[in-house]
């Protein structure tokens, strides 16, 4: 493999761990809060509840994603 | 004002926690290896990381328009600072193991030992000016390289990303090398990794202000203009940590038993 080649591969493979690695809901969630952010931005205090809301709401999901499960 | 104390604190703090990482991996590499090539490797990843802040923050400041840099950049923090509270989070909690640098301190040190006899004691060559007239190793250099160059990167995309989106590139830049200075300081004052530092409420800390800058500049970007301007920062930093709290709190009472303390219930019970 060509060096070129090697650190544009190096180059994808921290892009993808920093964006998606092993939480790619988290990914989508700031995708989606950029979205509602957009859609809203008329409507300032719908804008700004809805965004808060939807950022503490993925944060919690994700976090209990992550949680130890009793074996059983 | 307020944006930039907590812009200071953020980038400082993330710093820090990067840099005692980095600082395990170039101890380990001085010991093993000789203090001079990791002294080398580590010289060269900050000048490579602080070319790449001038070369991509720089242009970012002064080409790209404001609304949609900070839509962007809000959206890189708001994906890092999500990913680094979820981990905090999951580690107060007792979700997850905390970071140990002492074991990737020791895992690194017998990696790179080899034949050589190693010791986890501090080198007594650092102390005597091995670091400038000692034998170079490769092996060393690389190491300490690799080890701060990939622990820098998160450093460089917060202080490019909150630096060029608050038009604040060089506060951001000399926070991170204020921390760069005092954790480089400090491990060669004490020759060691530094294990004692409270690695999780700092991860914790900076991950809340990372969320809190994340969506502020998202909502600016895309013009929800928040009520108090900047003050606003310090209403989302202490919404965030409200929520953590909670999370954590209603997390630790569902931390399963571990498989001694249920042994334990068991011969207790019979």
């Amino acid at each position: 493999m060509s060096t070129a080649v090697k650190w544009l591969s190096a180059f994808g493979r921290f892009w993808w761990d920093f964006l998606i690695g092993d939480t790619p809901e988290l990914f989508l969630a700031v995708l989606v809060v950029i979205g509602l952010a957009f859609a809203l931005h008329h409507d300032r205090v719908a804008g700004i509840v809805v965004v808060l809301l939807a950022v503490i709401g993925f944060l919690g999901t994700s976090t209990w994603r992550g949680r130890k499960r009793r074996s059983s | 004002m307020t944006s930039a104390v907590i812009l200071a604190l953020a980038v400082f703090g993330a710093s820090c926690v990067e840099m005692v990482e980095a600082l395990t991996i170039v101890v380990a590499a001085g010991v093993s290896r000789g203090w001079r090539s990791a002294f080398e490797g580590t010289l060269v990843a900050v000048i490579a990381l602080t070319v790449i802040v001038a070369a991509v923050g720089v242009p970012l400041v002064r080409l790209v328009p404001l609304d949609a840099l900070r839509v962007v950049v809000g959206g890189l923090l708001l994906v890092l600072g999500l990913n680094w509270l979820r981990k905090a989070i999951l580690r107060a909690s007792g979700h997850k193991a905390l970071h140990d640098e002492d074991a990737i301190y020791a895992r690194t040190l017998a990696e790179l030992s080899g034949d050589r006899s190693s010791s986890a004691t501090p080198a007594p060559s650092f102390r005597h000016g091995a670091w400038r007239h000692g034998p170079r190793d490769s092996t060393g250099f690389v190491v300490a390289f690799k080890g701060v160059f990939l622990e820098g990167m998160e450093v460089v995309m917060i202080v490019i990303t909150l630096g060029s989106s608050s038009r604040r590139l060089g506060l951001a830049a000399a926070a991170a090398a204020a921390a760069v200075v005092i954790v480089g300081v400090i491990g060669a004052l004490v020759a060691r990794q530094l294990s004692e530092v409270p690695e999780n409420a700092m991860k914790m800390g900076v991950g809340i202000m990372l969320t809190s800058f994340g969506v502020f500049w998202v909502g600016e970007g895309a013009g929800l203009h928040w009520p108090g301007s900047d003050l606003f920062l310090l209403g989302l930093v202490a919404l965030f940590a409200l929520s953590a709290f909670v999370m954590i709190r209603s997390m630790r009472q569902l931390v399963p038993p571990s498989p001694v303390v249920e042994r334990a219930a068991d011969v207790s019970v019979s």
